[in-house]
């Protein structure tokens, strides 16, 4: 007999590791992924590889400093996810630096600082596009039309390298507003809102990813494909994500038929934007979400209601990044007064009495 | 068949899909085992009060002969499992992953198996009072085969303060590998049944539900057809997942109730048994024969031929491998019971008690061990708990040494099922954890415990002492005032003397 440390049971496992976790939900993001390489060329693969690759760094120098081995760590695959979010939230042009500097943030202040894998109050990649939104708003918001690969308006290789890491003096990019922007400048000058969806992507350009924004919020079918898969393989619950699109759709249907005019349909809302990939993708983090099943109801509703709010009424045509943020600072909070009710006892947690619920008239 | 079709059944919170490996035996049919040169039978097979030797050393003992007597309420007797000499009661190593030493009989068979009537079989036990069922029962020793060992009489017993209506019999058997009750079911379904129906005679209830996982449709098969011609036995079929074999998940199945915390199912007017027990209860009432040996599973990828075996109790464990043509590797974990609650077993040496129902050797790929990780706070525990835990956090408090605010999130709600660790990515040992900290706080109980006994006794030794002191001062006041009363007349003499100081004495003595 080999001498084992006396473990207790079980002595078989299901085939789960973190590993295995972090490479579903990236080969969820992989067909939106290549499909936004597609559409964004050379420039968008350039910044994609640069902010993976500052983010397995930065996750190597941290181990490194605390201490930790590195093996175990780099190969669970949480870096590189963490780096994979956070350039789907890029504008695909954006310089090289934004990408990096972006991963350092969100391993290095978003995870490591708060003890690593596990640990983060808040969402890393969130951490680190709230940081840039604030610090280069100007790199940040210049998006690009889509110029497919090998089309004529595409820029080739080296025209590629020199928008990512040079000085883009050559070439022209078609800069265009995202959708929610586009809504955003117009409802504010006072154009009603028929006006204003003249000028911008139609709800068939926004399904098939046909519109200007960030690498991965560009189609919303494969996100939402993506998604699904991450459902059927349980790695996430339906709650958060349904509770977010519902709140958000609700609340865009109703002010939408309040006030035709002035206040952008459901259906935009839910298609535009990073409202698919943050219910599917971010919100649901793991780390940072709830973890009893009506906590994670609370605070999808609440990411939903956030963003509504953001988008509608505040300086920023997007909001997913801020609602995200700001649920997750009260997650510790929805963990503590939303749990599960224990077998046998009732959800102040004394036992359950059947000769009391007989009297009440059985009511459970 | 129909009313078993149309039996509604309820959903329970949690629970997983480990794979089930009971191909491996399933199909093999019970062997007896051949005797074992030595047998070594625990006074303590059962949970309660160690069983009282009624033999010694040399002695010669018939099959079935009792070796020692239940002691207390909560206690089971022991029997003979052969014909054989006597060689000792001493310590030998327990049946436990502590391997520590409890008493046990040695007895070497004799080889001629020869049967004593210790206890007295009647022609037609139906005709018994439910007292005398009982009573029985626990003559012949006999405890929840299960795996819990709780002597089945008490359970038979619970008549007298519950009110009860249904006997539920387990044959869930959601452990992964183990197929001894399944082979039980399949191959004695007559004499099974008989013993639930006189359990249920001894329970005084109409109402029998005979539950069984559908991972098993030919045990479904044979036990609907042999309890066709009762109408108060219906066979349910379960929903496969585990833990569905947990005695208050089984009942919430059944009948949608669950059962109020750190409490009975006999609240509900449910009372639960074994397959296997009610097999023992058959041949104890039909037959006269107390409980010496049981069906075993020997499993897992390290046995070379897996098989279910019947099994003389305190049989050593080698003896079993060994007719299992031993491992065809060096396991890797050596498992009394099902992998997903089974105990680990300090060495072959031990003996196979009442409430062994599998021996598993796992090799290291059935084991699936990982590193362990940091937790990332997937939740899968919080969904696979049956309980409505919050494993992650539980296990959060307890490492951080707060185990008070554990048991405020529901630590001793616990059923240590192991489904939270099985689904767990990051590796985590939850139910270790859990077990310590469960340990742990019953030390501190006894210690408290202890300590509340000391100061007590301390305080009543003080107070104690100051009678007596008391008393003392009294009596010499009283010797003094004596005295000086004898001084004024000194014609007094010495019975006056004496009798005060006895009486005072006799004041300070009680």
């Amino acid at each position: 007999m080999t001498v084992k440390s006396p473990r207790s049971a079980p002595y078989t496992h299901a085939r789960t590791s973190i590993g295995r976790t972090m490479g579903l939900v990236m080969l969820a993001l992989l067909p939106a992924t290549l499909f936004g390489f597609y559409q964004f060329g050379w420039p968008a693969v350039f910044l994609f590889a640069s902010t993976l690759l500052a983010a397995v760094l930065a996750e190597a120098l941290s181990l490194r400093l605390a201490g930790k081995p590195p093996r175990p760590f780099l190969l669970d695959g949480s870096a590189l996810l963490t780096g994979w979010l956070l350039a789907l939230t890029l504008p695909p042009w954006a310089p090289w630096w934004i990408g990096v500097v972006g991963s350092l943030l969100a391993i290095i202040v978003g995870k490591q600082m708060f003890g690593g894998i596990g640990q983060n109050l808040f969402n890393p990649a969130m951490v680190a596009r709230v940081a840039l939104l604030i610090s280069s708003p100007l790199e940040m918001t210049l998006f690009t039309a889509p110029a497919p690969l090998f089309s004529a308006q595409a820029p080739g290789l080296v025209e590629s390298l020199t928008i990512t890491f040079g000085n883009p003096v050559g070439f022209d990019a078609v800069s265009s507003a995202t959708t929610l922007g586009h809504f955003k400048t117009e409802l504010g000058r006072g154009v009603t809102l028929d006006q204003a969806a003249a000028g911008t992507a139609s709800l068939w350009q926004l399904i098939g990813g046909e519109a200007a924004g960030s690498l991965g919020e560009t189609s919303a079918l494969l996100i939402l494909l993506g998604g699904l898969f991450l459902l059927y393989k349980r790695i996430i619950t339906w709650h958060i994500p349904l509770a977010m699109l519902g709140t958000l759709a609700l609340l865009a249907s109703l002010f939408h038929l309040l006030d035709p005019d002035h206040y952008v349909g459901p259906l935009t809302h839910l298609l535009s934007g990073a409202a698919i990939l943050g219910a599917f993708f971010i919100a649901t983090d793991l780390v940072t979400s709830p973890v009893s099943l009506r906590g994670q109801l609370l605070f999808g509703a609440g990411c939903g209601l956030l963003v509504y709010v953001t988008r509608t009424w505040a300086g920023y045509p997007e909001g997913v990044a801020f609602a995200v943020m700001l649920m997750n600072a009260c997650t510790p909070l929805i963990d503590h007064y939303l749990k599960p009710r224990i077998y046998g006892r009732d959800r102040k947690g004394e036992p359950l009495s059947y000769t009391e619920q007989a009297e009440k008239g059985g009511n459970a | 068949m129909d009313k078993a079709k149309k039996f509604k059944l309820f959903s329970i919170r949690g629970g997983v899909h480990p794979e089930d490996r009971k191909r491996l035996s399933a199909e093999q049919e019970i062997e007896p085992l051949p005797m074992p040169p030595l047998l070594h039978i625990p006074l303590q097979q059962h949970i309660g009060a160690p069983a009282e030797p009624l033999v010694r050393r040399g002695e010669m003992v018939k099959k079935g002969a009792l070796l020692a007597r239940s002691q207390g309420a909560i206690s089971a007797p022991v029997h003979a499992p052969t014909s054989g000499r006597i060689m000792g009661i001493g310590g030998y190593p327990a049946h436990h992953a502590s391997g520590l030493s409890v008493r046990t009989i040695t007895l070497k068979p004799d080889g001629r198996d020869e049967w004593i009537d210790s206890l007295d079989p009647v022609a037609e036990p139906f005709n018994l009072a439910p007292e005398e069922i009982a009573r029985r029962v626990a003559e012949a020793g006999i405890v929840g085969m299960g795996g819990a060992t709780f002597p089945s009489a008490v359970k038979l017993n619970l008549r007298q303060r519950y009110r009860l209506h249904t006997l539920v019999i387990n044959g869930a058997e959601c452990e992964p590998y183990l197929t001894c009750d399944d082979r039980l079911m399949r191959e004695q379904p007559g004499q099974v049944l008989d013993g639930v129906r006189l359990m249920a005679r001894g329970l005084g209830v109409e109402r029998v539900l005979f539950a069984i996982e559908d991972n098993k449709p030919a045990a479904q098969q044979v036990m609907r057809a042999a309890a066709r011609v009762y109408p108060a036995v219906t066979v349910v079929g379960l929903p496969t997942r585990y833990p569905m074999g947990s005695e208050k998940h089984l009942v919430q199945t059944l009948t949608g109730r669950e059962t109020p915390a750190r409490g009975l199912t006999a609240e509900l007017g449910i009372v639960v048994h074994n397959v296997a027990t009610a097999l023992a209860v058959y041949e104890a009432l039909r037959h006269g024969r107390p409980l010496i040996s049981r069906v075993m599973t020997v499993s897992g990828g390290a046995i070379r031929t897996p098989r279910n075996l019947r099994v003389p109790l305190g049989t050593p464990l080698s003896h079993l491998i060994d007719y299992c043509g031993g491992f065809t590797r060096e396991p890797s974990r050596l498992i009394s019971g099902g992998p997903m609650m089974g105990q680990p077993l300090p060495s072959t040496r031990v003996p196979v008690v009442k409430g062994s129902n599998g021996l598993l050797a796992l090799t290291d790929e059935e084991v699936q061990g990982g590193r362990e990780m940091p937790c990332i706070r997937c939740a899968s525990c919080v969904q696979a708990c049956p309980c409505g835990l919050v494993p992650l956090e539980m296990e959060a408090h307890i490492r951080a040494g707060s185990l008070d605010s554990s048991v405020r999130l529901g630590l001793l709600d616990c059923i240590a099922c192991g489904s939270c660790a099985y689904v767990c990515p990051s590796h985590i040992p939850l139910v270790h954890c859990f077990n310590y900290a469960k340990g742990e706080l019953a030390a501190r109980q006894r210690a408290q415990h202890k300590q509340g006994e000391t100061k007590r006794l301390a305080e009543a030794r003080s107070a104690r002492m100051e009678a007596a002191k008391q008393a003392k001062r009294a009596a010499m006041l009283k010797r003094k005032q004596a005295q000086e009363a004898k001084k004024a007349p000194p014609a007094e003499a010495a019975p006056a003397e004496t009798t005060p100081a006895e009486n005072a004495q006799a004041e300070a003595n009680p």
